[in-house]
């Protein structure tokens, strides 16, 4: 899951200078499991807000909504017609949230909420930690399913620095050497000769290094019409192609404007449902 | 000597030497190595390093320049070292994995080559976060592992990292390693040194030993497993200033084992002076960790597969000639010179 945290308040406060009115949105998924962003924060932080603007003598009116998912387009379209009522949307989302936000609503300011950390879990209760850098090369095949280029600060993909005392990181001693983990773990997984080979430079280009990474998944799913960014004819169209007159989402949706029904869609067409 | 032997070994076409360094050299005619550590001011100031050298030069027989250790910029290892070898000091640049991406590697190792630099120790890098710019992105493109090969195949397959041929041929380059006999995990440290041999490292320095015992188990294993004749050992030392620095170095230092009666020796050493006198106490002090580094060089000295001492004397350069003369290991060798073939070929 993604891992945010809410801004600070002197930074949220800054960022509402000036607004009367402002829409809160938060997201129902990864954000809310980690408290950072789903209803029950989104609420408590409008007022936060606006309680913070009257003391400061400010006029602020902070509405809130949450979304089921706010990384996706499909369920952010409902705030389509209230938008036009607002100085700015602060995004109770996570990156992606805020951006599917600003690209689907270009002409309202959408302001970020949350600091998204990283890809996690909770490891106990209030402690979440990072798993995976989405390098788009994995490498958890000759570590035995424990990531050195997320969980070591240097990305060593050939055994540990001298720095691991005890089993734990020189640079977190609160954190352990996630190469001593993997070397402890190896003989039980017959890893031995493997982390004996030298692991040659790793291909970075599926990182950050090569910009903006743009994955299509399943070439059988990438219809343009899946997204609802085609116009009706690309969809009639593709429809004639394909030979079925009741078999894409977008028709789906436009039979059925209600939300769950429209999620339900989203999740069968991604083949989740 | 044993340098024409070995050319006469190897197959014709190789090159006599790696490198061609004096430390590959000395090393090679069976000497027990001395080594050295220099670190470069935070200024510009070459006095600084001069001054270093004078302290250095004729006492080992070659100098690791550190690369912004503990993650502090500093003046450049190569630009160091370059004043080194004019001196007369032979460098070995240390070369972190921090700062550099695999093109930034490759194209400092050729300019440093190219201004007569012929050995460099390959790191990860100590961690931004201990330095002066912890907000620093960190590099990591490469590890000390992959760069360690990187450097082994420039040298010898004359060829980048991305493959392309490097025209003319690579840099030579006598290619070393960190190795931490005590950091975790302790049993697979022998193997990770295997595995830098494997990569094509061909010395390694390891980090300070205080714990002779724990070193000897270390070496034993690293004897068994025929690591020392692919790779030659220098053991890392250093004098213990006082009993303070001497516990800094086991608590706060990782991978550094001070036995708790090496700390006891030094506080000892202090015992009948007045503690108001602080001169004569520091110099108390100062006296017995010479003392005991040279009892350690000579006991090291007696370990099979070690091939020489890494004298790391932070700070404190002017205890090098003092511990080298004492340990019996003055005046350095001059190895026999480079013939015209040989520079040919390097
Ligand atoms: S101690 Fe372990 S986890 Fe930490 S930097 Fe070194 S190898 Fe990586």
């Amino acid at each position: 899951m993604i891992v945010a945290e809410q801004k600070s308040l002197p930074d949220l406060k800054r960022m509402m200078k000036g607004k009367k009115k402002v829409l809160a949105v938060g997201c129902g998924t990864c954000v809310s499991v980690c408290f950072a962003g789903g209803q029950k924060e989104t609420r408590g932080l409008a007022k936060a807000l606006q309680t913070a603007a009257a003391v400061d003598g400010d006029e602020l009116v902070v509405e809130e909504k949450t979304v089921q998912r706010q990384c996706v387009q499909e369920f952010i379209e409902p705030l389509a017609d209230d938008l036009g009522e607002y100085d700015a949307v602060l995004s109770l989302g996570c990156g992606v949230g805020v951006q599917t936000m600003a690209e689907r609503y270009p002409t309202t300011r959408v302001l970020p909420g949350l600091d998204t950390n990283f890809m996690g879990q909770p490891t106990e209760p209030g402690v979440w930690e990072e798993r995976c850098v989405g390098c788009g090369n994995c490498v958890l095949e000759y570590t035995g399913g424990l990531c050195p280029i997320t969980r070591c600060p240097k990305q060593l993909m050939n055994g540990p620095c001298g720095g691991a005392e005890d089993g734990m990181c020189e640079v977190d001693t609160s954190v352990p050497c996630i190469w001593t983990k993997i070397w402890n773990n190896s003989e039980n997984l017959n890893l031995m000769d493997m982390l004996m080979e030298v692991q040659p430079p790793k291909d970075w280009s599926t990182s950050r290094g090569g910009g903006m990474r743009r994955t299509v998944v399943r070439d059988d799913l990438h219809q343009p019409f899946a997204i609802g960014k085609a116009t009706t004819a690309e969809v009639e169209a593709a429809k004639a192609a394909e030979g079925s007159a009741d078999d894409g989402v977008a028709a789906t949706v436009a039979a059925d404007p209600d939300a769950s029904a429209r999620e339900d869609a989203f999740l069968k067409d991604l083949g989740l449902a | 000597m044993s340098g024409q032997a070995q050319a006469k070994d190897d197959a014709p076409t190789a090159p006599r030497w790696k490198s061609g360094s004096n430390l590959e050299r000395v090393l090679a005619e069976g000497h027990f190595a001395v080594t050295g550590e220099l670190g470069p001011p935070k200024s510009m100031n070459t006095d600084l390093v001069r001054k270093k050298i004078s302290q250095l030069k004729g006492f080992v027989d070659a100098a690791n320049i550190t690369d912004n250790q503990t993650g502090i910029v500093r003046l450049s290892s190569i630009g160091t070292g370059i004043i080194l070898e004019q001196e007369g000091l032979e460098a070995v640049i240390q070369m972190t994995c921090r700062d550099r991406n695999r093109l930034a590697i490759q194209s400092d190792l050729m300019g440093a080559n190219i201004h007569g630099i012929k050995n460099v120790l390959c790191l990860s890098g100590d961690h931004q976060s201990f330095g002066n710019h912890p907000g620093a992105k960190n590099v990591h493109d490469v590890d000390s592992m992959q760069l360690i090969r990187m450097v082994q195949e420039m040298r010898d397959l004359n060829k980048f990292q991305g493959g392309e041929e490097i025209k003319g041929g690579g840099p030579r380059m006598f290619i070393g390693t960190a190795a931490s006999p005590f950091s975790s995990p302790i049993p697979m440290r022998p193997y990770r040194l295997a595995k830098k041999v494997a990569a094509g490292a061909d010395f390694a320095q390891t980090q300070m030993v205080f714990d002779m015992d724990g070193f000897k188990e270390y070496m034993k294993k690293v004897v068994d497993l025929g690591l020392h004749e692919k790779i030659a050992i220098l053991a890392g030392v250093g004098p213990l200033k006082s009993p303070p620095m001497a516990r800094f170095l086991h608590e706060q230092i990782p991978g550094i084992i001070v036995p708790e009666e090496n700390i006891k020796r030094i506080e000892d050493a202090g015992k009948g002076i007045d503690s108001d006198d602080k001169k004569a106490l520091a110099e108390a002090y100062r006296a017995e960790g010479i003392k005991l580094c040279i009892e350690q060089i000579q006991e090291i000295r007696e370990i099979e597969g070690v091939a020489g001492v890494h004298i790391m004397a932070i700070l404190w350069e002017a205890a090098i000639e003092p511990i080298v003369k004492g340990a019996g290991l003055y005046p350095r060798p001059e190895p026999a010179p480079l013939d015209d073939d040989a520079a040919e070929d390097a």
